[in-house]
Parts: structure tokens; sequence; C-alpha cells
């Protein structure tokens, strides 16, 4: 009971945050949200057990990459939205596709699904059985990831780098 | 009936061809003399082989020789090879085909002299001999068929031989294209033949024929293989009504005409008749059918031949006139008189065109006798060689003409008078117009301008610096006289029916035992008589109109009025044609074919996939928009798409 | 108790929010968002059946996910300002450049 309830105030938190992206006009306010999901998620992460998971979730997820949005939304003063008419595709094929694709998806969902329960705590995730995975099984991956990150920092320093001033009086 | 002697008769038309290939290749960097004498060479060494077989031939047991060459078709129940036939039949056409072809080749090296494409003249004049005896020496239908078509193409090329002039071109067109229709004929007949007798070799099916009996109602098979193989022969040969073509052939060069449109071409179709008069003589009423359309074709000619001024077409003409004297002898069963008269008018007809060369070159290409005149002092030589010509043909003896022409004569008589009759008003009108036009173009005064200035005619290469009427050169002048002594003792093979004896063997084997050789009857000298006196008659009344009294002819023709441009016109048959078949032909090809077809369907097909694939290109380069957001729906469609398909195939 | 289905479809609501956000909004960082959206409803589809079947490479998958996350956002953000630089817009009707 305490389960569900608690599920359905992380959900609805969730569902409030992605919602009020989708709403609002000022990119800032729009990032303010997607965090305040990322929170209720791992709220989430944590009924199911997975706490090591739950805390990467708010300090990597919410706490880096989000601040790195909202760092950028600054650095650019990104302002409201203007309407532009932008695509009919978009709207007139991609909108109902996606609910086509949902709707499908739900109603296999519920249709084909049972009675299965997952308890709460179900699967305890701590860091040293994740580690034992992590560093036994997924090493390959782990270091391949690594040098994903290398390659990212070096994008990103590369790309954002302001131009030589010699490059500007060119341009 | 293959011997044990080998006459390796495969090598006279082999001859030829390897004359005409070194001549084809190489020709055009051979110097003048090298190419007349290559020319000469192999096709006077196809004559003197010819010689040489005949005279090996006559030792042989029988009067038959085959030699296999190779085989060719070789399906079960259907065999055709590539053989060399040689009788009685063949010999005497190998002699004339040889022996003419060879005179008329040293005659052309003169004519030709002058003129640019000297080589391929003498390419196609030896191509046109191999094919010739292809034709004659074959001892299948489908051999003589390859010859028959190979001697029409010889025939094109050498009629188109100047072929930037256009009604030269089309002249050559229209002789191939006329010919087409009678080769239709021939090919439908040769099917006919296969499907009954299972072959095409000419000893099988005359054996398997003369064992049927006669078709007495006019219908069977027999008729329609004689009356489709005499489709071919009127084409080949001439007739109504397929002779359009000869009289435009005649812008050809004259040693083409002498050749091929007097000698040895249109004489096929005769001779593919005479071969083939097993099947004939078993269906009467095409035999019937034969004499009708020599009968017509030989007044038809005759009368249009009254009023022509080009010397040449006279001479055409002429030739399809007796070539339906040709056909009268094999219509009422005288094979081998048909083929005597192709013999001697091989001569004279041969002889009668080179000599019209010789005029021509004379007086520098004007061919209109209206022009000419007075000539018989100026051109001694071709004087009189012409005049033996023109007397052989009228048919006064003891020229060849008469003796071949009074044995047709006789013979038709002796099956229905009336054939009898009509020969004997064309032969009035042959003499009267051949001797008009030896007294319009040698005797009264010279009406041209030759003398004057260099006239540049039409014919080609014979604006030569010499100015003046001349005498054509011994190279030229030496063939006229051969052919002028053959004229004139080429008949007297005949006397006594000897003639008719050499053939026997080849005709024999017909149902009832043809004409016999019989003596001289009291009606066979009547009849001859009279038709000498009908000859003499020709040459008084032209003497009369174009020596005597010149303005007459033109006060019978404006008294005759339509009735003279009728004829003038040629009975308006070549606007009947064209009218009839050619104009809606053209109609036809350039709206059905060639708009409807060619442009419509096949064009605007591919035209019409190119610019249907540029539209719908062009329809779809406009989803690389550059717009992220289009992007991203057509990604979220797609994705939808994969999700649907997976649910779909994993629920089933 | 909570059925397994209910995280599920929570998940899915989370993506076809992803989604609808990266159709119809025009700020190119509200979009990255949205992509950021799409992959957190993945990683809780993840983890549900992580507890579902009892297998720990489920949670081990969402760190993988995570990191990939991170790298891209930091090089996509990197582009975002290059090309704010160069076109001095967000807005990314207006970057339609590369078309036909």
């Amino acid at each position: 009971m305490l389960h569900l309830t608690l599920f359905l105030v992380f959900g609805a938190v969730c569902l409030a945050g992605a919602i009020n992206l989708l709403v609002q006009r000022h990119p800032i306010n729009s990032a303010l949200s997607l965090v305040a999901v990322m929170a209720a998620l791992a709220g989430e992460y944590l009924l199911l057990g997975a706490e090591f998971v739950g805390a990467v979730q708010v300090i990597v997820y919410a706490g880096a990459i989000m601040v790195l949005f909202v760092f950028v939304i600054m650095l650019l003063n990104a302002g409201e939205e203007e309407r532009t008419r932008g695509s009919h595709i978009a709207l007139l094929i991609g909108v109902p596709g996606m609910l086509t694709g949902s709707l499908l998806i739900a109603w296999v969902l519920l249709h084909h699904s049972g009675t299965e329960a997952v308890g709460i705590g179900a699967l305890p995730g701590p860091p040293k059985a994740l580690a034992q995975l992590l560093f036994h099984d997924f090493l390959l991956p782990f270091e391949v990831t690594s040098i994903l990150i290398l390659i990212a920092i070096l994008g990103s320093v590369v790309l954002a780098a302001k131009p030589e001033p010699s490059q500007e009086k060119e341009n | 009936m293959t011997s044990e002697a080998n006459l390796h008769l495969s090598w006279i038309p082999l001859l030829a061809l390897t004359g005409a290939t070194v001549n084809g290749f190489f020709g055009k960097r051979f110097s003048r003399s090298l190419v007349a004498a290559v020319a000469l060479a192999f096709c006077g060494a196809a004559f003197v082989w010819a010689l040489v077989v005949v005279s090996r031939f006559s030792f042989l047991p029988e009067p038959v020789y085959s030699e296999p060459f190779a085989q060719w078709i070789q399906i079960s129940g259907f065999h055709v090879e590539f053989a060399f036939f040689l009788d009685h039949l063949s010999l005497i056409m190998l002699l004339v085909v040889t022996g003419v072809g060879f005179l008329i080749h040293i005659y052309s090296v003169g004519y030709m002299w002058d003129d640019p494409s000297f080589y391929r003249f003498f390419t196609y004049l030896n191509l046109f001999m191999f094919f010739m005896l292809t034709l004659v020496l074959a001892n299948n239908y489908l051999q003589m068929f390859i010859g028959w078509e190979g001697v029409g193409l010889a025939s094109y090329l050498l009629i188109g031989f100047w072929f930037t002039k256009d009604s030269a071109a089309s002249a050559g067109k229209k002789a191939f294209i006329v010919n087409r229709i009678g080769d239709f004929g021939f090919l439908i007949a040769l099917f006919l033949i296969i499907q009954h007798f299972g072959s095409l070799n000419f000893t099988q099916v005359f054996d398997a024929a003369g064992r049927l009996p006669m078709e007495t109602a006019g219908a069977g098979t027999m008729t329609a293989v004689g009356l489709l193989l005499m489709v071919g022969a009127a084409g080949k040969s001439a007739q109504i009504p397929l002779y359009v073509w000869l009289p435009d052939a005649m812008e050809g060069p004259t040693p083409v005409s002498a050749l091929i449109h007097a000698a040895t071409m249109v004489t096929a179709g005769v001779y593919m008749v005479s071969r083939s008069h097993v099947i004939f003589e078993r269906a009467p009423m095409a035999l019937t059918v034969v004499a009708i359309i020599g009968t017509v074709t030989a007044l038809f000619a005759a009368t249009i031949g009254i009023t022509q001024t080009d010397i040449k077409k006279v001479l055409a003409y002429s030739t399809v006139s007796q070539l339906g004297y040709m056909f009268i002898a094999c219509g009422v069963g005288a094979f081998s008189a048909g083929i005597f008269h192709l013999m001697t008018h091989a001569f004279f007809k041969g002889l009668l065109f080179l000599g019209a060369g010789s005029v021509i070159h004379a007086v520098g290409g004007e061919q209109d006798m209206r022009k000419m005149g007075g000539l018989r002092s100026k051109i001694p030589w071709t004087f009189w060689t012409v005049t033996v010509g023109t007397i052989a043909i009228a048919g006064i003896p003891p020229f060849a003409g008469f003796f071949s022409k009074d044995e047709i004569l006789w013979k038709a008589y002796q099956n229905n008078w009336v054939y009898w009759f009509v020969g004997l008003v064309t032969a009035f009108i042959t003499s009267f117009y051949m001797f008009r036009m030896w007294f319009l173009t040698f005797f009264g005064e010279y009406k041209g301008d030759a003398d004057r200035h260099d006239s540049h005619g039409n014919d080609h290469g014979h604006g030569h610096g010499h100015g003046g009427v001349h005498e054509s050169p011994m190279v030229m002048l030496v063939p006229l006289m051969i052919l002028a002594i053959l004229s004139i003792i080429g008949g007297w093979v005949g006397i006594g029916g000897r003639f008719e004896h050499f053939l026997a063997p080849v005709f024999q084997t017909g149902v009832e035992a043809a004409h016999e050789v019989e003596p001289h009857s009291s009606m066979e000298e009547i009849l001859m008589l009279v038709s000498v006196a009908v000859a003499v008659c020709g040459l008084a009344l032209a003497w009369l109109l174009y020596v005597k009294k010149p303005q007459l002819p033109k006060q019978i023709a404006e008294g005759m009025g339509s009735l003279y441009r009728a004829v003038f016109n040629k009975y308006y048959v070549d606007e009947f044609y064209a009218r009839l078949l050619v104009k809606p032909l053209l109609l036809g090809s350039t709206n059905i074919l060639w708009k409807g077809v060619d442009q419509g369907v096949i064009d605007a097909a591919l035209d019409g996939s190119a610019t249907g694939a540029n539209e719908v290109s062009d329809s779809i380069r406009h989803m690389q928009s550059g717009n992220l957001r289009s992007y991203a729906g057509w990604i979220a469609a797609g994705a939808a798409a994969v999700i649907v398909y997976m649910i779909w195939v994993g629920t089933r | 108790m909570v059925p397994l289905h209910y995280y599920l479809v929570l998940s899915g609501i989370l993506f076809a929010c992803g989604v609808t956000g990266f159709l119809i909004k025009r700020n190119i960082i509200t979009i990255f968002m949205s992509i950021e959206l799409m992959l957190n409803g993945v990683n809780l589809s993840f983890v549900a059946f992580a507890a579902h079947w009892h297998a720990l490479s489920g949670q081990v998958f969402v760190f993988f996910v995570m990191v990939v996350a991170a790298a891209e956002a930091a090089v996509g953000l990197a582009i975002i300002i290059a090309v704010y630089r160069t076109r001095e817009t967000l807005n990314v009707d207006k970057v339609n450049l590369l078309k036909l």
C-alpha cells in the first residue's frame, strides 16, 4: 500500500515535470522541470531497490548534466521561444506516429501482462555488487566508455572554443 | 547422281567471289589498271573454267552431275546442303552468264574509266557474277534462293551506283522492293514444297513430283506452287504486274543494264520456271497463267516502247516484252524454246545495250534520241554492230532472233492460236520501234550539241575533255563485235531442232513427251514466212515515219490525243501504284509506325521514364528541407511503423 | 506491491513526452532536454526489468546509458554554442541551410 502510494506520488511528480517541460516557453523553466523529473525518478529507483543507481542519478544527471544545461542556457541568454511555422511534417506525421506507437505499446503492456508484482526494494543494488559486475563482466564496455568520455571532452573543447582573434578578423 | 569425276564446279562462283573480295577490300588503293586487271582476271578465269567444265562434262556418262560442297541445314527429316549441279540446262545458262558477263566486264573497263568509283563498280559486278552463278549452279531451291536474293542485292547496288543522284537511289530502292514482293511469293512456294515433298533438292522434289497425277481442276498444291513460283518469276523477270522497276533501273550505268537487266538477272525467272517444269507440267492452270502473263506483258511493253524517247528506256521496255515471249514459251510447255530465246536474247540485247552505251559515250552523255541523228557516219563501228542487233531482235533471218522467236511462235500456235496472234502483233511492233530507234539515232541530221561544247548529260563521268562526237575506244568495241558475231550465228544452233534435242534430257521427264522434233511441216513454213513479212513491215513503217515523212509521227500523235498521252506516260501504271499502294503505305508508316509507335510508344516510354525519374526525385528532394523538425517527424513515424510491425509479428 | 507494468507505463509516458517535445519545440536546447527525458524514461524501464528478473546487469546498463548521455550532452551543447556563434539564433527552424 505504501509502496503503491509512494510510486504514485513520485510518478505524478515525473509526469507533471514532463508535461511542464513541454508547456513552458522559456527554456530555463523547462530545464528546472526536468530537474524535478530526475529527482522523482531517483525516488523511483530507490523504490525498486537500486540505491546506487538512484544516487548516481541525482549526482550525475541532475547534478552535472542539468547544471551544464542551465549553464549553457544562461551563457547564450536564450530568450522565450519565438513562434515560427517550422514544419508541417512534424505535426502532421510525427505526432500521430508517436501517439500510435505509444498507445500500441501501452495496449500491449496492459493487455499482456499478468499481475506480477515488484516488491518494494525488490532488487538491492549495493555498490559492491554492481562493482563486481562492472569490473568483471562489463570491463570492456567500461573501458570503452572511458575513452568515449575522453573523446567527448576533446570534442566539446574544440567545438566550443572561442575562435582565434585572427580568424575572427578574417570572418 | 554423283559421278566419279570431280569437275570442281565450285571454283566458278568462288573465283568471282574472290575477285569481288579483293577489289572490295583493296580496290581503293589499287590503280585503275590493277582494279580492272583483277576483275577481268577473275571473271575471265571463271569463264575459262566454265569452258573446261563444259568440255569435261560432255565426257561424263550421265547428263547430270552433282558436286556437294558443304552441309547446311540438318534437322531430322529436312536437309539442305550447299552443292553444285550441272545438267544441260544449267550448262547453257553457265556459258551465257560467264561468257556475256566476261564481255561486259571488258566493255565496262572502257565505259567506266573516268568514273571516280571505278573499283566499287567492279566489286559489285564480280559480286553479281558470284550470286548469279550460285543461282544457276544450285542443286536445291534454297541455294537458288540465295543467288536469287543476292542478284537482287547486286542489282540494287548497281542501279543506285551513282547514289548521290536522287533518281538513281530511288530506282535502286524501287527495284529491290518490287523484287521483294516477288520473293515473298517464291518463299511461300518453297514452304509449300517443303511441306509437300519434305525436301528442297531438285532431284528429290522432281522425282516425287513426277509421280503425281496431273491436276486438271485447277486447284491443288502443284497449282499453288506453280502460281507462287510465277509470282517470284514475275518480280525478278519484270512481268506484269511487277515490271515497273525495270524501266527505272536504267538509271544505272549502261553495262549494268546490259548485264543484269538484259542478259542474266532478269532471265533468272525464266530459268527457275524451266527448272521447275515438272511441277508446272502437273498444273496446267498455272501454265496457262504463265502464258497469259507472258502474252499480255509482251504486247503491253511493246506498245509503250513505241513512244519512248530515251534510248535506254526503249531497250528496257523491249526487254520486258522479250521476256514475255520467253514466258509464253514456258506457258505452252515449250521450255527449250524459251531457253533458246533466252540465249539469243542475251546476245542481241546485250549487244544493243552496249551499243547504246557506246552511242551515249559518243555524244557525251545525251540519252534522248530526239537529240541524236546522223551518227552513222561518225561512229561507224557502233553503227554496224547496233544494226546487227536490231535486225536480230526484229527477227529477220538468218540472224539469231529469227530462229528463237519463230520457234516460240510455232509452239504457241500449236497450243492456242491466240498466243500466236498476239505474239505476231508484238513482233510487228517490236520491229517497228527497234527500227524507229535505229533511224532516229543513226540517220538524218545530227540534232545534238556535243560538237559545239562538252555537254554534261545525265551520264556520269562522260564530260571528258574531248568534245565532239567520237568513236568509242577499242576496249569497248571488241565486245560489241563479238556479240554481233554471236547475234548472227547464235541462232544457227537451233536449226533442225538441235537445241531442243540438246535439252531433251532435261525436259523429257515430263508427263507427256512434249513436242517431239517434227520435221518441217508446211504450216510451220507458212508461219515462218508470215513472221518475216511482219518484221519487214515494221521496218518499212519505221522507215516511212522517220525517214521519208518525219512530220507524220507528230501528226499521228496529235491525232490520237489522249491515247497517245496514255501510252507515252506508260499507261500511268507507276502513278496508279503510287496512289494505290505507295501512298497509303507511306501514310501508314508515317502516322502509325513513326509517330504512333516509334515516337508515341518507344520514345515516349524512354522519355517518360526519364521524365518520371526526374519528377519523382524532384518531389522527393523536398524531404531534405534542412528543417530539423520534419526530420524528427519522419523518424517518429518510422519508429512507430517499426513498433507496429514488431507488435504485429510478436502477437501472431 | 506495484505491478510491473505500472513502471513500464510510466516509462512509456515519459518517453512519449520526450518524443513530443522533440517534435513540437523550437528552441534547440529544449529539444536537447527532451532527448534527456527520453533517456530517463528508458533508464526507468531498465531498472524495472532488472528488479523483475533479478538481473543486476540491468542496473549496470543504466550506468552506461548515463555515461553516454553525459558525453552526448557535453558535445551537443558545444555544438549548440558553435551554431549560436555563427547563426545568432537558437530557433531550429532558422538553421535550415542544409537543404536541396
